[in-house]
């Protein structure tokens, strides 16, 4: 099954610069559809990337992150060939994890 | 819909969604929909400072005190953003000890529209997208050393991105 997680991971130096673009609506709730009809909020809550068993990054988002999220961050370390492991959960406890190689 | 909870512990599960049933209940502004439960089983999502209104209660909630305008936390944002929902954003700073990164967008219905935990060894730079429903002043908040600091830019909006 294909993931909603595109990630690119790349160490240069003593730094990985990491990339992650996420597929997924981003619904804040205060839009309403062709009927009128407000569209529940549908957005994801928090996403964490784990390096070594640890958190490098947590990524913590409200309804102003738009649709099908990006971000963009570098921490210290990271080999080539080292697991990045991502993971999210929306406000609906949808969530979704893939483990990428670092570059 | 299957609900996936990766390694929480039942327990903890249990207790965190009894605190999530208390926290919807005062809320009288929130749509019906907005599930306070899966956000809370995660450690220290900040569920009461998204729900803020204003900068300065969001920032109270997440932190607790209040930013002075730094030199240090380089705010880059567009002059004029030709699509509210889409605005790229990001910061970069200078200072030292970094613990935390935040985006307000002032005159989006909820002020906070990110926040970042930067654990030690990663760098305090973070590049996202975020929604503008019209021209607003963004502000990122730098937590470094303990303490709080600012930067604030004014973003033109043309076509607001909060779909009304």
């Amino acid at each position: 099954m294909a993931s909603t997680i595109r990630v690119r991971a790349t160490s240069s130096g003593d730094a990985t610069e990491v990339q992650a673009l996420i597929q997924h609506p981003m619904d804040s709730g205060f839009v309403k559809d062709a009927n009128g009809e407000i569209i529940p909020p549908h957005f994801i809550q928090q996403v964490t990337f784990e390096h070594d068993g640890t958190n490098v990054f947590v990524a913590d988002w409200g309804t102003g992150v738009s649709e099908d999220p990006y971000v963009k961050f570098s921490f210290k370390g990271g080999n080539k060939g080292d697991d990045l492991k991502i993971s999210w959960v929306d406000n609906k406890g949808g969530t979704d994890t893939i483990t990428a190689k670092i570059q | 819909m299957t609900v996936h909870h990766h390694g929480f512990p039942a327990t903890r599960r249990l207790i965190l969604k009894g605190a999530g049933s208390v926290v919807l209940v005062g809320l009288g502004n929130i749509p019906l929909g907005f599930v306070a439960v899966s956000a809370a089983a995660n450690d220290k999502y900040p569920l009461d400072a998204f729900r803020q209104k204003s900068e300065a209660e969001a920032i109270k909630s997440l932190y607790g005190r209040t930013a002075e305008p730094s030199d240090e936390v380089k705010l880059e944002a567009p002059e004029i953003a030709e699509n509210g929902a889409v605005v790229p954003i990001s910061v970069t700073t200078t200072l030292a000890d970094v613990t935390s990164i935040s985006f307000l967008v002032a005159d989006n219905p909820n002020a906070l529209a990110a926040s970042y935990t930067i654990p030690p060894g990663t760098m305090p730079s973070v590049a996202n997208r975020l929604k503008m429903a019209k021209t607003s002043n963004v502000t990122a908040i730098v937590e470094a050393g303990g303490k709080l600091y600012s930067a604030t830019r004014e973003v033109k909006v043309t076509v607001g991105g909060c779909g009304g």
